[in-house]
């Protein structure tokens, strides 16, 4: 008699167990060698002034008139890299990681491993907190991250200022980057938001996709090695006048793009921008240049 | 008493293991339950207006690219034949030809999603004034004609009971031969078309869609052409314009 009260808490116990139950490993797994398709050209770096989808504000847009590509013949800049979410627009493959607690065998950290001009993408899964705000900011800055569902959330902190795309669009030390990763069988597509309160008028959104693939990729890139390429320490910063650059047109020549499109007003990222371009004012030539770019092999 | 105490344990931790993969059985439809309607067990809510937002490829998706750019797209040597021979000068007998399925999620314009039926997700584009129907049924997609938007089926991924998280993915086939982009590169009749939509919060407090597309063409394309591209919620419809499609771009 004495055990019916037992029994009965323990039978009470276990409909609250089936009623509440979730999978054990809601995660998936995202270590491997994932392949470039490279479908998209998200790096928009083949003409000087290209910030067609970037929503740059007034200041943005005069920073990034004012770069000049020779800036990377300075020794001191050669080596400087790119902010993280390179990995969401430049042509290489990435390569997925994790490391974990050797007890538990719960994960510390996912990493995407470098390329030469980005550096490792470490996403810390163990609970730390984000270092304080005077903390020093990296090229990689800081990132932790959870799961929500199969979708792995990261959220990146402590950048340096640098480049939202390579030809000059900025962004600065404030900017911050949550980035999803959504598995679907053999292909991984990432989405980046970028905010920047400085240089961005609203958050840039990024998505990519990669492929699974059985060839290795490299966990790191190879070392920057900076050498002199004309230019000698505390010489003058090669730039432009902001309202004199040269190749502000360079975009409606070549592909017939609206110049308010490519000096990225925000405006020009929606749908409705197209009832201001004139039909057909954009009507094209014979492409001549970076028009081709994955070639079946007879071709060659 | 110990020793029962000690079987009920162990029953509370098997039932604990074994009651996901339980529910996940019934959800796939076991014998002992007939199968949810597909909209009452969505894991993720798609409807809704959708925005595109052009912050990649706008000058292939925004302008018309000039002839012979396949820039990105793995042509077969047919391919590259057929893309050869667009004529930028050419009316265009057949407008539609770059809002086919393959192609539709890449033009610059908003989707409206809405449940047609209990297992019927509907997706209607106010550019191209293009309507697709994701059928969730397994039942074979009723013989025809190719259309421009093809015969889909679709099925929710779900993260697992009670994560509120899940994706769809949709699968097409039967579809009219167009263009993956504007300047003439082809996709044939008989190319796949893959999808998976997923959703995210956006910092503004609204919502992202992403949907990734991956096209097989055994005619025109190397390998699979993939691309993601991503739309913001609205509001409402007010913003909301059918247009027809149009060569003209």
């Amino acid at each position: 008699m004495g055990t019916e009260p037992v029994h009965g808490r323990l039978v009470v116990l276990l409909l609250f167990a089936l009623l509440t139950a979730s999978p054990a490993f809601a995660q998936i797994d995202l270590a491997g060698s994932w392949g470039a398709t490279n479908n998209e050209d998200l790096a928009g770096d083949s003409v000087p002034v290209d910030y067609t989808g970037v929503p740059l504000n007034p200041e943005g847009r005069i920073r990034a008139l004012s770069y000049n590509e020779s800036q990377y013949s300075m020794i001191e800049r050669q080596c400087q890299g790119l902010p993280t979410f390179y990995f969401v627009q430049g042509p290489f493959g990435i390569k997925i990681w994790s490391d974990t607690e050797p007890v538990k065998g719960t994960t510390i950290a996912y990493t995407v491993g470098a390329w030469e001009n980005r550096a490792p993408f470490v996403i810390w899964m163990d609970g730390r907190p984000h270092p304080s705000k005077y903390a020093e900011h990296t090229r990689g800055g800081f990132t932790t991250g959870h799961w929500e569902g199969n979708t792995l959330v990261a959220y990146t902190t402590h950048m340096k200022a640098g480049f939202i795309r390579k030809v000059g669009p900025p962004i600065s030390d404030e900017t911050t980057m949550t980035t999803r990763f959504y598995r679907h069988g053999d292909v991984l597509t990432v989405l980046a938001i970028v905010e920047d309160p400085i240089y961005l008028a609203e958050p840039q959104i990024m998505t990519r996709s990669f492929q699974l693939q059985t060839a290795d990729l490299s966990p790191v890139g190879p070392p920057c090695v900076s050498a002199y390429q004309g230019r000698m320490p505390g010489e003058s910063v090669p730039h432009f006048i902001p309202e004199q650059n040269p190749f502000v047109d360079e975009m409606t020549t070549r592909y017939g793009v609206p110049r308010d499109a490519a000096l990225g007003m925000p405006e020009t990222l929606y749908p409705e921008y197209r009832k201001k371009m004139k039909p057909g004012a954009a009507r094209p030539g014979v492409c001549t240049i970076n028009c081709v770019a994955a070639p079946p092999p007879a071709n060659r | 008493m110990m020793r029962r105490k000690t079987r009920l344990a162990a029953c509370i931790v098997l039932a604990w293991c074994v009651a996901p993969a339980a529910a996940d059985a019934q959800g796939r439809g076991g014998a002992a339950a007939p199968p949810a309607a597909a909209k009452a067990s969505a894991p993720v809510d798609l409807t809704g207006y959708w925005v595109a937002f052009i912050s990649e490829e706008w000058r292939y998706r925004m302008v018309t690219p000039p002839k012979g750019d396949y820039r990105g797209i793995p042509l077969t040597p047919e391919g590259t034949r057929v893309a050869n021979t667009w004529d930028p000068a050419a009316a265009e007998p057949e407008p539609c030809k770059a809002y086919g399925a393959p192609a539709i999620m890449r033009i610059p314009g908003r989707v409206h999603i809405v449940w047609q039926d209990d297992n019927t997700l509907r997706l209607d584009t106010d550019a191209g004034t293009q309507t697709r129907a994701f059928r969730f049924s397994s039942a074979a997609a009723p013989a025809g004609p190719a259309t421009w938007q093809g015969s889909s089926t679709a099925r929710w991924e779900s993260a697992g009971r009670g994560t509120g998280a899940g994706s769809l993915t949709v699968v097409t086939t039967n579809v009219r031969a167009g263009y993956l982009r504007r300047n003439g590169v082809p996709y044939s009749e008989n190319a796949t078309v893959t999808e998976y939509f997923d959703v995210a919060p956006h910092p503004a407090g609204g919502q992202v869609l992403i949907v990734t597309t991956v096209v097989d063409d055994p005619r025109y394309l190397q390998r699979p052409y993939i691309v993601s591209s991503h739309f913001k919620k609205e509001g409402d419809g007010s913003k909301w314009e059918p247009s027809p499609c149009t060569a003209a771009w």
